[in-house]
Order: C-alpha cells, then structure tokens, then sequence
C-alpha cells in the first residue's frame, strides 16, 4: 500500500493556471495598473474635509428622502411622466425607422463601399456623444420642451440600433440569402424574405431593451431641458423637496421592472 | 404551410389568414398609439422655434469654426480626470459588483429572499442614470470629482452584477460538481469550481463597462461632478462656441481611443 502511495505522488504542488499565460504581460498589467493608480489618486484632488463634513450632512439629506412624497406633487410627477413615456415611444418607433435604412447601408455584405462609409460615419457619430450633449444641442436648436428630448432619443437610438442591425446582418447565414437571391427575387423581395427573417427576432428584443434604456434616458434629457420627467426631478432637487424626489425616482424604477419584464415576455413569445 | 387557393392550384402564403388578421391588428395597435403620443408631444413644442432651426444651426456652425486650439492646454487636466472617474469607477464597482452577482445567480444564491433583494439593489442601480447619481452626490459630499467616482459606481454595480450573475447561471456545472466530489468546502468550490469559468466574461464585462463609463463620465460635469463636463457647461453658458467644438473634438477623440483600447482587450480575451 505505502509502495502505491510513494509512486502516485506528484513531484510539485498543482497551481492554478493564470487568466494571461505570458508572464512578462501578466507582470505589466500589474505593474501598469499600480503606476496608474498612483498617479490617479495622487492627482485627483480629494477635499476629504469636504467629504467627512459633507457625510453627516448627508446622513440627513438621505433621511430627508424618507419617507417618499407620492401625494403633495402628484400631478407634476404623473405630467412629467406620461410626456416621457411619449417621448419615449416615439423616439423608439423613429429612431428605429430611420436606423433601419443606416443599419441596411452599414452591412458589408450588402451595400457597396461608398454607402458603407457614409453609413458607418453616421453610426460612429451619433453613438459617440451621450444623450445628454445631443440634448443640450437640440434644446439650443428647437427649443425647450418634449420635441428637443425626442430628437436627442431618436438620434441616439439610431447610432445603438443601425450598429447592432448591421452587425447582425452581417453575421447571417448566407446559405438561406443565396436561396432566395437564386429564385430570381428583386432587391426589396431578397432583403425581406432572406434577411428580415433572419434579424428580426433579436431586432424585436433589442428594440424592446432601447424602449428601455431610452426611457431611462428621458429621466436626464429633462435636466437640460428637454422635457419629461427629468424636468420635474430636477425642480424637485432645486426646491430641497427631496421626499418628492425620492418618489420620482421609486415610479421610474418601477417603470424599468415593468418594461423588464414585458421585455423578457416578448423576447420569450418571439423566439 | 400555408396555402390560398386559386383556379390555377394552391399558391405559396407567407402566413395563414389569421396570422396575417393578427399581425395587422398589432400593426394597427401601434401606429394608432405612436400618432397619439407624436400628438401629445406636438401639442407642447413651439413650432415657431423648431421652424427657425435651420438658421439657428448655421448660425452657430459659423460661430464654432475655427476651434480655438490654444484652448486645449486647459483641457489636458480635464481629460485625464474625466478617465480617471471612468477607470476608478468602474473598479469601485467591480469590487461590489462580484459578490451582489454570486448572490443574485440562482445557482449560487445562499437563500431566494436574498436573491430577491440582489436584483432588487441590481435594478435600482441600473434604473437611475449616472447624471441623476451625480445630482445627489454632488449635494452630498461637495462637487467635484469624488462624486463623479461614486456615481459611475453606483450605476456600474447594477449593470455588471447583471452581466456577471447570467454568466454565473450559464457556468457548465460538471466543473462545480467534480469539485464537489473531492470534498472541497463552499469556498472552494466557489475559487476552483465557478470562478474559473466565469473569468473571461468578468475581464469582457468589465472592459465593456469602461468603455461605456468613458462616455458617460464626459457629462457628468454638467452637474458638477467633476471631468470635461464642466468645461463643456462653462463654455456653452457664456457662449464661447470655439471654445465648445474644441470640446466636442476631444470627447469625440476620447471616446474614439476607449472603444478601440475595449475593442482589442476583447478580441484578445475572447
């Protein structure tokens, strides 16, 4: 028995193989990353009086969130509410209708190059700057309100939407696309019965998830003035009503649970 | 498969009748509800303005050519703080992000009650934007680039706990099992049966993240929270418009190197 034993042991000690197998980049990332670090937190300019002043303070402000005010601005919270939910749904439908022709003109497989190009400026422009910026521009074009929250949804969208599309095109079954092309279909009835079947059903959970995230999004075009809830939210912060506040921002997460869900359930009814 | 019948035989139908019935009954549901909300939304915009945008928008195209380069000897410092909200950020909330995901994944939650109020701390964190987080933050520890951290944290925890715990659920579990059977402890399960597989998707995760976290931290300024933000709303209030598309050009530039630096780790991980 002790004769087995002594030929079945290992001459070292097992180690766990590393998640970067060469060495010397494993060894740079740390050292790379220690560098930064001390660089970064040697130049931030903490005011930590400021902080530890402000905790206390701020124990009050966050006790100043409870409990949430429902009642006494009700009716500018449901106002602000329904304009971003409107915001939303049409800022979703026009976004998506105009990435459609983008996203057709970004895959490679389909579009010849000049289109191709053009196509992927425009996606690479409108996904580069946030919302937010998108917002302030169109609030200093068209003006205060809903329709400048729209634009800014409608041309983020396009940049999320056309992107994905694109790349969904261009990961198809090409199989399936030369069939359909080998039966003599014209252009429009090639792209909608060998690519639309193909794309669509991540197309429908996708558009659903950028309803989601374009609601999401509503809550800050109104901090510049784009209309929404996010107006509202920010009056409540700018009065110190923070308890209506708090209120504002519990409806829109329910709001973002229930999308969440009637998302899963559509992804779920369309695969 | 459906057919229609005609005089000539069967001809080949994308959908049956009802399908078809149903399918523009959908159609008809939803164009119905975007025109009333287009109407809403009409009803509160001033056409007059929106009619004058062409002229608004030469106008002020005019007036942001030529950037005024020079400018950029204030922004160096911005640049690097807006990065470092994004990058210290986006550590900050990995490190909280990893165990709210062990405890929300269902294969790994020690109890359905704390699962629940895992997902519940998931989805308030990824319902509230990073500018509203600032907002608070701002008002609670001071402006400045602390609050920006703290709010790119606390929005990250929700986004990537989400990730992290759907990966946790799809993990192969023959791994854990075989684990299991040499009698190691929970822990060790969790180091040598879980994490191992779950490693690539954390580093994409957590790359993705920072991409995006380049992005919003750009804004965050605008509130007060510290990075190229406040230079944007500075320069936007006193209408220094070159000053403006110097801005853009840098966000833009930014943005531009975090994608390609996040689109390589990718590729090299995956």
């Amino acid at each position: 028995m002790t004769d087995i034993q002594n030929q079945t042991e290992y001459p070292g000690k097992w180690k766990r193989p590393p998640l970067i197998k060469r060495g010397w980049l494993r060894w740079s990332l740390w050292i790379g990353a220690a560098i930064y670090l001390s660089l970064a937190l040697g130049t931030m300019d903490i005011n930590w009086g400021r902080v530890a002043e402000g905790l206390p303070r701020g124990q009050k402000f966050i006790a100043a969130f409870f409990p949430p005010d429902f009642t006494s601005r009700w009716e500018s919270i449901l106002d602000g509410i329904l304009e971003s939910i409107w915001m939303t749904v049409i800022a979703t439908v026009a976004g998506i209708a105009l990435s459609v022709p983008v996203g057709l003109g970004a895959a490679r497989n389909l579009a010849p190059l000049p289109v191709y190009l053009i196509c992927r400026s425009i996606v690479a422009i409108s996904r580069t700057f946030p919302e937010i910026i998108l917002a302030i521009f169109a609030v200093k074009l068209f003006g205060f309100g809903p329709f400048a929250g729209f634009l800014a949804l409608s041309i983020a969208t396009v940049g999320f939407f056309a992107k994905l599309l694109a790349e969904d095109i261009e990961n198809m079954d090409p199989v399936q696309a030369e069939a359909i092309k080998s039966t003599g279909a014209s252009w429009l009835q090639w792209i909608n019965y060998a690519v639309q079947p193909q794309v669509m059903p991540r197309m429908i959970g996708l558009s659903m998830y950028r309803l989601d995230i374009n609601f999401r999004e509503s809550a800050v075009v109104g901090i510049v003035g784009g209309g929404g809830i996010g107006a509202t939210l920010l009056t409540a912060f700018d009065r110190y009503e923070f308890d209506s506040a708090a209120a504002i921002l519990i409806v829109i997460i329910v709001i973002v649970i229930g999308l969440e869900y009637l998302s899963g359930y559509l992804r779920r009814w369309v695969q | 498969m459906p057919t229609i019948e005609t005089q000539d035989g069967p001809v080949w139908k994308r959908r049956t009748t009802a399908k078809s019935l149903l399918t523009w009954f959908c159609w008809l549901i939803g164009v119905a509800i975007v025109v009333y909300c287009w109407e809403l939304v009409s009803e509160r915009t001033i056409w007059f303005f929106v009619q004058d945008a062409g002229t608004q928008a030469a106008d002020m195209a005019s007036r942001m050519v030529p950037p005024k380069w020079d400018y950029m000897d204030v922004l160096w410092q911005p640049v690097w703080d807006t990065i470092n909200i994004a990058t210290l950020g986006t550590g900050i909330a990995l490190v909280f992000a990893v165990p709210v995901a062990f405890l929300a994944a269902r294969n790994t939650t020690p109890h359905p009650t704390i699962r629940a109020i895992a997902l519940l701390v998931i989805v308030s964190s990824r319902s509230i934007n990073s500018l509203i987080w600032a907002l608070m933050l701002v008002a609670i520890i001071g402006p400045g680039v602390f609050a920006g951290v703290i709010a790119i944290a606390l929005r990250s925890v929700g986004f990537c706990a989400k990730l992290l715990y759907e990966s946790i659920e799809e993990i192969d579990p023959r791994q854990v099992e075989a684990i299991t059977a040499t009698g190691a402890t929970r822990a060790q399960q969790l180091g040598y049966g879980i994490v191992p597989q779950i490693m690539p998707s954390f580093a994409g995760i957590s790359v993705f993240r920072w991409d995006i976290n380049i992005r919003e931290s750009t804004v965050l300024g605008l509130v007060g929270a510290g990075g190229i933000g406040i230079q944007l709303d500075a320069s936007i209030s006193t209408l220094a418009w070159t000053q403006v598309s110097v801005i853009l050009l840098v966000i833009l530039a930014t943005v531009l190197v975090s994608e390609w630096v996040s689109a390589k780790v990718r590729a090299a991980i995956i």
